[in-house]
């Protein structure tokens, strides 16, 4: 099926596209890797008037060192993402988390940017982003600003980018030799997340010192497990401390129900994967 | 309408295109290029994968402009003066294909994998071609095949190795 | 000129790779959709969103201004109100057949109905234009619960029909003079304690055949004769059906079903779009193609399955089955396809598979509801009965507390008991089920794995392992037609071939089936390369189009080979008569003292012979040949099966299941199928590879759910979820082969065994894995949820009810509601 028109705009710089999205008003749409956008517009569940693509603007591509940050450029696919070695030395969790996005062909053309913004609750990158207090930077007409990952996460769908804004970059801290494992369920391989936890983890001497634990489709957003984060810390990374720090996986969270698990089901299998992930990240 | 320049199987192309076709359609409708197929509108069944810049892409979840500048291997372009790649040999051999409709995308998803993974495992095949459906199979043989190519292109593996792989998979 | 061959060795049973390969693995292919002919319209069609509802209005007075568009059409503008689709069996004399239109005239049966049609010069314009008919719509109540519509006072899907039941049809061995009364048998188990009586409800969930390329049709009305491309199973039963609802004349018609990417029976049917295209092309006078996109698929191309299986079994106490009581209710949809009522009858002869059952009844009631249609579905009725049978045993076995494989032996037919006549009146010709079942269990290592159930039990280990088995038996080679005539289906059973000899010493030959991915051309070059005694690349196999292969019944039901390779063979027997004959002339030898061995014909006890290719030349020629023959090799041939085939298999799976979170994950998987004569060893491991995966996913994967208002759920392969390589393991699969006696090449069918034996392997060993938790039932596909809820339960504990029909917003596209897309999409 192919999509309704449209026009296409293709500008070299942040700024550029700034000032598209500002002429293209409501209806423009921003094209980032495009693998949700091109099967919604195929499927013409939507039908914007302009597509801006930001596939031109070098500046937004790219893993690098800024100061104590690892910076990503939000239109870094999947790909490079995953393979990146200061991503696999400091962020680690993201680089797990990204290997279990769709397949390898997505994972060439999608990109981390263009996931977040996109923020479906079953997306695989938003939890370990807000596990790991990601920033995000967007720009707009007014030049660009920093939000948390905590602030960025507003609803399904919906994020603190604002009309006329683009998300240029996504900051993380270092986690510099802390373990991690993103514990994704599934009902096939092609399938979204049903629940999946990502979990970093700094272990000292066999002692759980600092935790982070991310829940995706959990609520309609990416959910902080802080309990099982407080209970963890302190404890023996053993199976019995962990299970135990386990069974707080569903505090403050709002499961959806579907046909393929209703929210008993997915608060079950949060605390189990939660076990699952930590053991996992302590291996 | 937009100009895209493109080379496909080694042919320069430059055309006007509606902002709104997809690469496949643009490579099947305006090309000809009918061996590349279209099997879902949602990305999952793999059937229109190409290469773009040595990567493999669902072409249907491409816009053609967004290939300006680009190029583009389909399974047409992967047999070299009458040779076949060792992967589309490896498919005939090991009966890795019935209807052959997933076919050409499943041999461009392959050889992209082996670009990446020259030696991979049975699970690694699976994981690696996971974005390719195929409906006749059960996959047995797909995997049987990619291995089996794997072999015939290790370097050194055999001496009649004419084209090496297309696509390196691109990191 | 084609040398003489030196053919030492047998094709048949040789592991040839496949002629239709080097096509297909270089995009050298000719799907529907790439054929385009100068001056091609397309058409895209305006479908209903609802169920079930009045059409008060169409306004398509922006579509038809619309650039490129040609024409936007309803029935009526088509002068088409009055044709409806045909359905090709009757399986009562009084069932009820609604119209089946083209498109929908004044009411709604099923969402995704056509309503009208859109023509334009591009397909995307076709769509631009399709989006702006305005369709109003007075909704009437939706009819979803196959039960309910069943049931007195139910809310009708054709009121003036009166009921939503289309027919009952019932088998009763003791009426038919096969066996004895299941009535009586049920009521002396009832009666005496040395007996028992298990009843148990199964569900086939409505499944999508999920062929890979899409449904698409170009019809070129230039020329003398209109041409239809179609991706389509049934090229010659296309045309005779073009011709019986367009009135178009036979003979005017040329339908091609050109490479055909997979059908699984979705492609066997008769489509409204196919005579659209028809009716269209005619109008404008233009070549017209229309392609379905995927989401049109699985909404409107037709499903299968979907039956409520009551089943009962009666048994002595020592394990020796005394009757099986079936009691169906099948789900149509809104109207008969081409063949859907017969599917559930089509499993009725085998609920009774391998077993000596010496009672049986069964009755099934089609049903209609607003659903898409319901038609044949790989495997077609018998997966169903199969699945019943096999699981019951299971149950049986398990309430007799019997090992399952044992109490199945105790009441298999034997090997030495063949041939042996059923209490269907069926009489299976070979078969060895002690053999396949040995073999399997060895490759499985039977014993070891229930060694190690058991130690998983004893230590409570999350993980649990069930062993699933399934024996089954089929019936294939659709069919003798005299049985087809009893069942009052609307044609024959029989299969056409022709072969030519050419001057140059190469072979044509041309069958009617019409293979679509299943290796024709490569397995019947091995059957004519043994016949004829030519090379295995001299023989060309030519199928598809109704010019060149004027005469078939096409391929379904296992029947291309066991039929269709007959005719092949029964023609090539022709050749070799014509052969021999002309070379006793031109050897001037008596016609008695000709030997045909290896492609030569010799004078008995002389070095004096001719090669078939000198001779198909000398035919040519002309020049010299007897005065009471024709100067041709060329052959037909029809053939006509006297019996259908049974192929029979073992199947044992191991299934770990995760009691924590329900996930079931299938470790091992054997298989010893017995096909008969194997023609080509890699094309069947194919099939059964095939086969397996399709039939494990109905199993564990794949069910097409509506939502209360009678809206498909799953309406892209995001939410219909096909497995992938990394969702199946490898199978072992193994040979156990005993020739039919039914036909000369001794062989059997292959193309469905795998989908019929699978299903109840896979959830016999879901249930296996935690009976000891409890766990008696656990309904397809056997999800993670599902299994985690069956724990729950069997341990006593309550969980919520599950939306089946609904989506949270997360999880990719069908998440996103359609008139609201939301977010910021990247």
């Amino acid at each position: 099926m192919i999509p309704a028109k449209f026009d296409y705009v293709r500008p070299s710089s942040v700024e550029d596209a700034v000032e598209a999205l500002r002429q293209g008003g409501e209806d423009a749409k921003i094209l980032a890797g495009g693998q949700s956008l091109l099967p919604v517009l195929r499927l013409r569940l939507a039908a914007p008037s302009v597509i801006i693509d930001l596939g031109g603007i070098p500046e937004l591509r790219g893993v690098r060192e800024d100061g104590d940050r690892i910076a990503i450029g939000a239109m870094t696919p999947h790909h490079d993402v995953m393979r990146d070695d200061l991503v696999k030395q400091h962020v680690a969790l993201l680089g797990q988390a990204t290997e279990t996005v769709a397949d390898p062909q997505v994972r060439h053309r999608g990109t981390l940017g263009g996931a977040l913004a996109h923020a479906d609750p079953a997306g695989d990158l938003g939890a370990p982003a807000l596990a790991l207090d990601a920033e995000f930077v967007i720009a707009g007409s007014s030049g660009r600003r920093t939000v948390s990952a905590a602030e960025f996460f507003v609803d399904y769908f919906t994020t603190a980018i604002g009309e006329g804004e683009i998300l240029t970059e996504i900051r993380f801290p270092r986690y510099t030799g802390w373990k991690s494992h993103y514990e994704k369920f599934n009902r096939t391989a092609q399938a979204w997340s049903m629940v999946a936890v990502a979990a970093a983890l700094k272990v000292d001497g066999g002692t759980i010192s600092e935790a982070r634990v991310g829940l995706t489709n959990m609520g309609t957003t990416p959910i902080r497990a802080t309990g099982v984060e407080q209970a963890l810390v302190g404890q023996p990374a053993t199976a019995d401390a962990v299970r135990a720090a386990a069974e707080r996986a569903t505090e403050g969270t709002a499961a959806p129900s579907d046909a393929d698990a209703a929210a008993d089901y997915r608060e079950h299998l949060a605390r189990v994967l939660t076990g699952r992930a930590v053991l996992a990240a302590a291996g | 309408m937009a100009e895209v320049r493109v080379t496909v199987d080694g042919v320069n192309y430059a055309d006007d295109v509606e902002p709104r076709t997809l690469l496949v359609q643009y490579l099947r409708e305006r090309l000809g290029k009918t061996g590349t197929l279209v099997g879902c509108d949602t990305s999952n069944c793999g059937a229109c994968t190409v290469h773009l810049n040595g990567q493999s892409v669902k072409s249907c979840s491409v816009l053609a402009v967004q290939a300006d500048g680009g190029e583009v291997t389909t399974i047409e372009g992967l047999a070299r003066d009458g040779k076949l790649h060792p992967m589309q040999e490896a498919f005939n051999e090991c009966h890795g294909l019935q209807c052959g409709y997933c076919t050409p995308g499943m041999i461009m998803a392959a050889i992209d994998l082996l670009g990446d993974n020259p030696d991979p495992d049975e699970q690694e095949v699976r994981e690696g071609i996971e974005g390719n459906l195929c409906r006749c199979t059960g996959y047995q043989n797909i995997v049987r095949a990619v291995q089996s190519a794997a072999q015939k292109m290790r370097p050194g593996a055999a001496a009649e190795q004419a084209p090496a792989p297309v696509a390196g998979g691109g990191n | 000129m084609t040398t003489t061959a030196d053919p030492t060795t047998h094709e048949i049973g040789n592991a040839r790779t496949r002629k239709e390969d080097a096509r297909l693995i270089t995009g050298r292919t000719r799907y529907t959709d790439s054929i385009t002919p100068s001056g091609t319209l397309y058409l895209a069609v305006v479908r209903s969103p609802l169920a079930h509802a009045t059409i008060t209005n169409i306004n398509a007075e922006a579509a038809r201004s619309a650039p490129g568009v040609f024409g936007v059409y309803t029935a009526a503008d088509l002068g088409a109100e009055g044709i409806g689709l045909p359905c090709a069996w009757p399986v009562t004399p009084d069932q009820k057949a609604p119209q089946r239109p083209l498109l929908a005239v004044n009411t709604v049966h099923f969402a995704g109905e056509g309503v009208a049609v859109v023509v334009a010069r591009t397909a995307a314009e076709a769509k631009d234009a399709a989006d702006l008919v305005e369709v109003d719509y007075d909704p009437l109540d939706p009819v979803l619960d196959m039960e309910a519509a069943a049931a007195d006072g139910a809310n009708l899907v054709h009121p003036d029909l009166g009921t939503n039941v289309s027919a009952t049809w019932v088998f009763d061995s003791a009426e038919a003079g096969t066996g004895n009364s299941v009535a009586d048998a049920i009521a002396a188990a009832e009666a005496d304690p040395d007996q028992i009586v298990v009843r148990r409800r199964f569900r086939q969930q409505r499944l999508i055949p999920a062929f890979m390329e899409p449904r698409s049709v170009v019809v070129d009305p230039t020329g003398e004769q209109i041409t239809m491309w179609s991706s389509t199973q049934v090229p010659h039963i296309l045309r005779t059906m073009t011709t019986v609802t367009t009135g178009i004349p036979e003979s005017k018609l040329r339908v091609i079903a050109p490479d055909v990417g997979g059908g699984f029976g979705g492609k066997i049917g008769v489509v409204p779009e196919e005579m659209l295209c028809v009716l269209v092309a005619q109008k404008l006078g233009k070549p017209v193609k229309w392609t379905e996109t995927r989401s049109e698929s699985l909404l409107a191309a037709h499903h299968g399955r979907d039956q409520i299986q009551d089943i009962t079994i009666t048994a002595k106490k020592d394990g020796t089955v005394t009757g099986l009581d079936v009691s169906l209710l099948a789900d149509m949809g809104a109207y008969l396809g081409l063949v859907g009522p017969g599917v559930p009858i089509l499993g009725a002869f085998m609920f009774n598979s391998i077993y000596k059952i010496p009672a049986y009844r069964f009755t099934c009631r089609n049903v209609f509801t607003t659903k898409t249609i319901t038609d044949a579905y790989r495997g077609a009725g018998r997966p169903e009965a199969t699945f019943a049978i096999e699981r019951i045993m299971d149950e049986l076995a398990n309430e007799l507390g019997r090992d399952p494989l044992e109490l199945r032996e105790q009441n298999w037919i034997s090997h030495e008991e063949f041939p042996f006549t059923t209490v269907c009146g069926l009489t299976y010709d070979t078969g060895n089920y002690e053999a396949a079942t040995a073999k399997a269990t060895e490759l499985f290592d039977y014993a070891g794995l229930r060694r190690e159930q058991e130690e998983r039990r004893r230590n409570n280990d999350p993980v649990q392992l069930g062993i699933g088995i399934s024996t089954f038996t089929e019936m294939c080679g659709l069919a003798p037609s005299r049985v087809l005539g009893s069942l009052s289906y609307g044609a024959g059973g029989w299969e056409a071939a022709s072969i030519r000899m050419l001057a140059t010493g190469k072979v044509e030959v041309i069958t009617g089936a019409s293979g679509h991915g299943q290796g024709h051309e490569t397995a019947f070059s091995q059957i004519v390369a043994d016949q004829l005694g030519v090379p295995f690349e001299d023989v060309e196999v030519l199928h598809g189009d109704t010019q060149i292969s004027p005469k078939g019944l096409d391929t379904y039901g296992s029947r291309s080979l066991v039929v269709g390779g007959i005719a092949i063979v029964k023609a090539a027997e022709k050749v070799v008569a014509k052969a021999k004959k002309l070379a006793a002339h031109l050897l001037e030898a008596n016609e008695d003292d000709i030997e045909f061995s290896n492609g030569f014909f010799s004078v008995k006890g002389t070095d004096k012979g001719k090669a078939i290719q000198e001779l198909a030349f000398a035919a040519f020629m002309a020049h010299d040949y007897p005065e009471d023959m024709e100067p041709s090799l060329d052959s037909d041939a029809v053939f006509d099966p006297e019996n259908f085939s049974f192929p029979h298999g073992t199947h044992l799976a191991a299934i770990e299941v995760d009691t924590e979170t329900g996930r079931v994950k299938l470790r091992h998987y054997v298989c010893v199928d017995d096909v008969g004569t194997v023609v080509n060893p890699l094309i069947v491991e194919g099939q059964v590879h095939g086969g397996l995966a399709q039939g494990i996913a109905q199993a564990l994967f794949e069910e097409a759910n509506y939502d209360e208002s009678g809206t498909l759920v799953n309406g892209t392969f995001v939410d219909y979820t096909l497995p992938s390589a990394a969702d199946l393991p490898s199978f072992t699969t193994g040979v156990s082969s005993n020739p039919a006696t039914s036909n000369p090449l001794g062989v059997k069918g292959v193309g469905e065994a795998g989908t019929i034996a699978s299903t109840p392997a896979i959830v016999n060993g879901v249930i296996d894995a935690l009976r000891h938790l409890g766990v008696n039932e656990v309904e397809m596909p056997t999800t993670p949820q599902r299994v985690w809820r069956a724990i729950q339960e069997a341990q006593g504990r309550s969980t919520q009810e599950t939306p089946v029909d609904t989506h949270s917003p997360g999880a990719g596209l069908g998440s996103i509601d359609p008139n609201n897309p939301q977010g910021e999409v990247q």
